[in-house]
């Protein structure tokens, strides 16, 4: 059957005992789509991955895999293969027969395995280790073994979960990039990757799930949910350092915006609005990159530093102002000249702003 | 940060010395088991390449000096007499004696067996003489002829040197029946070890790895008969098996009878240890081979068998020492013919009939320690670590 969805995710829910974990993900996936899911640590991503493998019970929801109702089929015949955190090599194998044990199982002839454990050794350079136990390798080749053992299966859908965490990290930007050659290699093959980092994200994903506590908080490409954040979660999730948010009030809505500050300053944002948020308290975000230093006469913001990160090509201040209970981070271009303990003034352009409700839902932008 | 070096040297030594009376007493406790077991088991083997009538007369710390014996001997027949200058003369070597030994005095009476040392001239009754020397030859004289159909007696104390001999272990295994129960012994051993990790190694890894309901029920249960004292189920048990043996006419003592005792009674611990360790094994390595497409038996015989080398090797030593020892359930189960008595039973028998005979039982007990010694040194080396390593991180 040719399908273009990858996967069907219908109010799938988990729960342990009385603990849910998974409160109702609806997902489709275009058949080889490249999908990250990310999240906070301990917000389901793994549980929702090990889901789709068939190592986890689907507790109430479906699960189709190109079309085909997969919620009871055992893992070994969903198609899938899985390259797991902690690599999970068989350790008493050497590296050709890690690659060729599931083909062994199916009962694959001979001059097959061979040919698909070389040509994935190849691929991965690995072909001067084929005869060595994982424990004779580093942790980068253990990590393209594991890799490499999926390859040869063939997968319909490729799983990973956080397959770069053990890794330091130089070795983790060389396998992302293996990793993102992978994708252009297998066209066909629909890829999903969990990871609780944003940057490995935003670089591989095609589209992004970004997860919090179980549900699913917003689903789009990398740098729609960067301009876009249809909340405040996904907003302070995605993009670093995190966006800076505001406490003010609104005064009047309509074509413009007026809201007054913390500090009863009164700015005209250049955003238009519903009437019934007006007297309304809302959020508003500003990403530390959108700031820039002022003079007197245009200072939006003053704040004193109480920290100063130069990187060189960034530099980041950290303020304490009275606008905020928070501390701000300030994102500079170049190496700024300024002392701790200094007052400094920042101004943004304020239709740059993201304007959320109380709940923490944008005003601007619906999932 | 010279300072920082200085006192971190500091730390160490001191570190070193907090630890350092443990590990003394550590030290000497492993150095004091060591010398208890193998004080006894060296002097077990050499004792049982001694000479016999060695053994008899010294322990095995003077095994490799020579000792003095008290022997009787004889001199050639009557009819080997020869009359010289009137006198009637037998002489040669002492019948008995051997050549490496050293005499160092005789006699001619029972009654003063040292009287002479050797070289010199003892005077008999009827005017007769009697010399011998060190090397055992002797020369008896007579004024009258030598009668009677055998030699005459001669006592000497000799010199003899150490004397090992493989006399004992060939008399034990041909003539006192080691051997056939050495046979019988591996006979209920053997399957009695392979059968209860067969089956403790399956429920380990059903216990670990695979749904089912109550399965904490009956690990508990496992653990629960961990605690019940054999002696205490022994009785039952034969009579349960009696039962049902009569019913379908099997006889009540069989080798199948104690092989079933046996892993009855090995069972719970084998679960319990290789449940422990199947069950610590990393989850992903399980996972990752039922995505590869393999069942649980495929699972259990590719993955958990391989990687659980170590326990399987540990309960291996431990049930074959067990049972190779086990005297008890041997004694209740297998009957006492000749083709069912195991190594324990036989030494019991020897202990009673043959207690006196230092070089039999010394021999017999070496070679049922020859086994258990044997399983443990070639077993040991897959007490390795490091089997998991490079699997996961
Ligand atoms: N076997 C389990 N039993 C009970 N709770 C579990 C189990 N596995 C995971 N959880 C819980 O489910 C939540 C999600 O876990 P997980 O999917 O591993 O998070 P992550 O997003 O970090 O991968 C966590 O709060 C965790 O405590
Ligand atoms: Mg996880």
């Amino acid at each position: 059957m040719v399908s273009s969805t990858g996967l069907t995710l219908k109010n799938i829910k988990k729960s342990y005992g009385k603990t849910d974990v998974l409160h109702g993900i609806d997902l489709e996936i275009a058949l080889g789509e490249f999908i990250v899911f990310v999240g906070p640590s301990g917000c389901g991503k793994s549980t929702l991955l090990r889901m789709i493998a068939g190592l986890e019970e689907i507790t109430s929801g479906d699960l189709f895999i190109e079309g085909a109702h997969v919620n009871d089929l055992p893992a070994a015949m969903r198609g899938i293969a899985m390259v797991f955190q902690s690599y999970a090599l068989y350790p008493h194998m050497t590296v050709y027969d890690n690659m060729a044990f599931a083909m062994r199982i199916a009962k694959e002839d001979k001059a097959t395995i061979d040919q698909r454990v070389n040509s994935a050794a190849e691929m991965l350079q690995l072909t001067d280790y084929l005869y060595r136990l994982p424990k004779a390798l580093s942790g980068g080749q253990r990590q393209r073994v594991a890799i490499g053992r999926a390859i040869v299966r063939n997968p319909k859908v490729f799983l990973f979960d956080e397959p770069l965490s053990n890794l330091d990290a130089s070795l983790r930007v060389q396998t992302r990039i293996e990793i993102a050659n992978l994708k252009e290699t297998m066209k066909q093959t629909t890829m999903i990757y969990v990871t609780h980092d944003q940057v490995e994200a935003m670089t591989l994903a095609d589209r992004i799930v970004v997860l919090s506590a179980g549900n699913i908080e917003q689903v789009g490409t990398p740098l729609e949910l960067y301009s876009k954040p249809a909340n405040l979660f996904v907003a302070q999730f995605i993009g670093s350092p995190a966006m800076n948010i505001f406490t003010v009030k609104v005064l009047q809505t309509g074509k413009v915006t007026r809201i007054k500050t913390q500090n009863k300053n009164v700015f005209d944002i250049p955003i238009s609005s519903a009437a019934q948020i007006k007297e309304q308290t809302i959020t508003i975000g500003v990403r530390p990159e959108d700031f820039c230093l002022a003079d007197k006469e245009s200072c939006m913001l003053s704040g004193e530093i109480v920290f100063i990160e130069s990187l060189g090509e960034v530099t980041l201040l950290h303020l304490n102002s009275s606008e905020s209970t928070d501390p701000l981070v300030v994102k500079l271009p170049g190496i700024i000249n300024k002392q701790k303990g200094e007052m400094i003034c920042l101004k943004t352009e304020l239709d740059k702003t993201h304007l959320f409700d109380e709940q923490g839902i944008s005003l601007l932008y619906q999932v | 940060m010279a300072n920082n070096k200085f006192s971190s040297g500091l730390m160490l030594s001191l570190r070193q010395l907090r630890r350092s009376p443990l590990m003394i007493v550590v030290h000497l406790s492993v150095l004091f088991l060591v010398i208890l077991w193998t004080f006894p088991t060296a002097g077990l083997l050499i004792s049982s390449f001694r000479d016999k009538d060695q053994l008899a007369v010294s322990g095995w710390w003077q095994s490799l000096s020579s000792s003095e014996q008290n022997i009787i001997g004889r001199t050639s027949a009557p009819d080997q007499q020869v009359l010289l200058d009137g006198k009637y003369v037998l002489s040669g070597t002492i019948e008995g004696f051997a050549l490496q030994d050293t005499i160092l005095r005789f006699g001619w009476t029972s009654k003063q067996p040292e009287a002479y040392q050797v070289n010199t001239i003892a005077s008999m009754k009827n005017a007769g003489t009697l010399t011998v020397s060190s090397d055992g030859q002797y020369t008896m004289t007579s004024l009258v002829p030598f009668t009677g159909s055998r030699g005459k007696r001669v006592f000497y104390t000799q010199l003899t040197s150490p004397k090992f001999t493989l006399d004992n272990y060939v008399e034990v295994l041909n003539s006192e029946g080691i051997g056939q129960s050495f046979i019988n012994s591996l006979t209920v051993t053997i399957p009695a070890t392979i059968i209860p990790i067969l089956i403790a190694a399956f429920a380990a890894y059903a216990l670990s790895w695979m749904r089912l309901p109550g399965r904490g029920l009956l690990i508990a249960l496992v653990v629960g008969l961990l605690v019940v004292p054999l002696q205490m189920s022994l009785i039952p048990l034969l009579q349960l098996y009696n039962t049902i043996g009569s019913y379908f006419g099997v006889s009540a003592k069989t080798y199948f009878g104690i092989w079933l005792a046996h892993t009855g009674f090995g069972l719970p611990l084998a679960i319990y240890l290789l449940r422990n360790y199947i069950a610590g094994l990393p989850k992903e390595i399980i996972e990752s081979a039922r995505v590869d497409g393999a069942n649980d038996f495929e699972i259990f015989v590719k993955i958990i068998l391989p990687l659980s080398f170590p326990a399987l090797a540990s309960f291996a030593i431990f049930q074959f020492l067990w049972v190779w020892n086990d005297l008890l359930v041997a004694t209740v189960f297998l009957g006492n013919g000749e083709h069912e008595l195991v190594l324990t039973g036989r030494l019991r028998e020897l202990l009673g009939s043959r207690g006196g005979n230092w070089e039999i039982l010394t021999a017999s007990a070496f070679v049922s320690i020859a086994v258990p010694l044997t399983v443990f040194f070639t077993l040991q080396r897959y007490l390795v670590r490091g089997l998991l390593s490079g699997s996961v991180k």
